[in-house]
């Protein structure tokens, strides 16, 4: 059994349904991500699992608690940092800190050796309203509140979302240090490019799993060959690539665009000719290997195809 | 040579109190392109944004954006521009035709150009059957479509796109920057804020802001030439982590 367990999990709001059937295992130590665009249910399933919504068929369980019956015990050894900023923007940066010590009955100085590597950094702004904090130093005093009391799960809910590139890889360098010491971290992110940092995924989109695995595992399960073109202008040689004989589907990743391709009909030395017998000069076609962000799309397209 | 330029600012300087958000900053944005506007949280992206759509004075500076001068014609600005970011857009409760109608209303369309507009934009985006649809139950992608569609309503030369693609599904965001190709095809400018790097890459030229001021300018291509990178990503650390570690708790 995992540190959590998730089985058969579904919530309904009135007609909508935020989780479909959702199950999952996350072992003790390690970071688990939940990858997924906005309404994809992420934030729901932290809720569910932090006990603070029913849901309305199956089980989940935290270090063995039930979230329904043993809610109390899950409480207490949970830290949750829900997706809106919530702390209290009025109180300074030390009262909030303090605030979240005193209502788990203890003091920032009993657990000051848990937090002190990332509140060191906001120790100099002490007195300063939260409010006033830039976004960076926001998600890091809402980590330090919820590591305040020593949890041994952490549930982080978008902890990087609208967080610029230099800062999240400063708070996944915080996480890696979390982790270190054996708490378990939940955590849920739309950016792709975070998911490679994750011990294990789950890719999730319109409240279902699509799959679960380690990004490299996710990543060789990926079905048809890939080629990574780079030229201009962008957009008309997308729209040629779409065309072209093999190409399964071709979508823009940065300067390059990726087309899925079936091996057995196409390959560089194809694309590269009718690419140039389409009148496209100074380009490049190499085979590459997929990303998470490529697999995420094949399965959200085979989904969505699959259900028409 | 001046109207090839459709954003032109020289030592824009916007201060709160003691706080200097931008700090005498100078560039343009020339007709046709797709300007990325990049920097870190509390940057000053968000305050230079607003004195460009007229919604805030320089503190110091001047400019024009599509010729209206930003500190004497902002109410000719705001007219002429187009405006959309991720977390507000449209109103969730209106249905489809009701939004259009409420925003070409506010950008001063009459009641004959809107009814063509409306049929207009939904026949381009395929969205016929969904007029009477509520804003709030369409999917995320066409949600999307329509509220670029809608910023552009009033058919500005320029339109500003704060965050358009936060938290937003990976095929939908390409089929959004692919719609952002188009507009910019019929020869509209494009000026967009994302914190996704990849996004930055498909930008004619970027700035990246740190504390106030244009650490940088330029194209990908060359930006990553200039610092030895393979990547936008890369290029945006180098340079936006040179700020100083105590400036950063300040701004929002």
């Amino acid at each position: 059994m995992g540190i959590i367990d998730v089985n058969g999990i579904v919530k309904k709001y009135g007609e909508k349904t935020a989780l479909d059937n959702v199950s999952f295992s996350v072992e003790k130590g390690e970071i688990f991500g939940l990858i997924g665009p906005d309404g994809a249910g992420k934030t729901t399933l932290f809720r569910i699992l932090a006990t603070l919504l029913l849901p309305d068929a199956g089980k989940a369980s935290v270090e063995g608690h039930d979230t329904v019956t043993d809610f109390a015990a899950i409480r207490r050894s949970i830290g949750y940092m829900p997706g809106h900023f919530s702390l209290y923007q009025d109180l300074s940066v030390r009262e909030n800190l303090e605030f979240f010590a005193t209502i788990f009955g203890t003091t920032v100085e009993a657990n000051y050796d848990n937090i002190k590597e990332i509140y060191s950094q906001l120790e100099p702004f002490g007195d300063r309203r939260a409010g006033a904090l830039s976004g960076g130093m926001k998600q890091k005093l809402a980590l330090c509140c919820a590591l305040v009391h020593k949890p041994s799960v952490l549930f982080l809910d978008e902890p990087t979302t609208g967080v610029d590139a230099v800062s999240r890889k400063e708070f996944w360098n915080i996480l890696y240090r979390i982790r270190s010491g054996g708490v378990t971290i939940l955590v849920s992110t739309p950016y792709m490019d975070e998911a490679s940092l994750c011990d294990r995924i789950a890719l999730i989109q319109q409240g279902a799993i699509f799959e679960t695995g380690t990004p490299a595992g996710i990543v060789s399960e990926y079905p048809y060959g890939l080629l990574a073109v780079k030229g201009k202008p962008v957009y008309p040689l997308l729209q040629f690539l779409r065309t072209c004989d093999g190409v399964v589907n071709c979508f823009s990743f940065g300067s390059e665009c990726h087309a899925a391709i079936d091996s057995s009909v196409t390959g560089c030395s194809r694309l590269q000719r009718e690419l140039s017998g389409a009148g496209f000069r100074n380009f490049s076609v190499r085979e590459i290997t997929p990303g998470v962000e490529d697999c995420f799309l094949q399965l959200s397209i085979r989904k969505r195809d699959g259900m028409r | 040579m001046e109207c090839d330029k459709i954003i032109k600012v020289t030592g824009l300087t916007k201060r709160f109190g003691n706080f200097t958000a931008v700090d005498h900053i100078t560039f343009d944005v020339r007709k046709g392109e797709i300007f990325g506007f990049l920097g870190a949280n509390g940057a000053g992206k968000t305050t230079a944004m607003k004195i460009l759509c007229g919604l805030s004075l320089p503190t110091e500076g001047s400019g024009t954006v599509d010729g209206y001068d930003i500190r004497t014609q902002q109410e000719l600005i705001k007219r002429n521009i187009g405006y959309m970011s991720q977390k507000f857009s449209l109103y969730p409760d209106l249905k489809v035709w009701e939004n259009i109608r409420l925003f070409g209303g506010i950008y001063g369309l009459g009641f004959k150009e809107i009814k063509q507009r409306t049929a207009e934009m939904l026949q381009s985006l395929g969205m016929e059957d969904l007029r009477n649809e509520p804003v709030g139950s369409l999917p995320l992608g066409w949600k999307q479509k329509l509220a670029f569609s809608i910023a552009m309503v009033h058919k500005p030369p320029l339109v500003f796109l704060d965050e358009p693609t936060g938290g937003v599904d990976p095929e939908t965001r390409r089929m959004f920057w692919e719609m952002i190709y188009r507009a910019v095809g019929e020869g509209t400018t494009v000026f967009v804020t994302t914190h996704y790097m990849d996004e930055a890459e498909y930008c004619d030229r970027v700035s990246i802001m740190v504390d106030g001021v244009i650490a940088d300018l330029d194209a990908p291509d060359a930006l990553k030439d200039k610092y030895g990178v393979p990547d936008m990503d890369s290029v945006f650390r180098t340079v936006a982590a040179r700020r100083p570690a105590g400036k950063e708790a300040a701004g929002a």
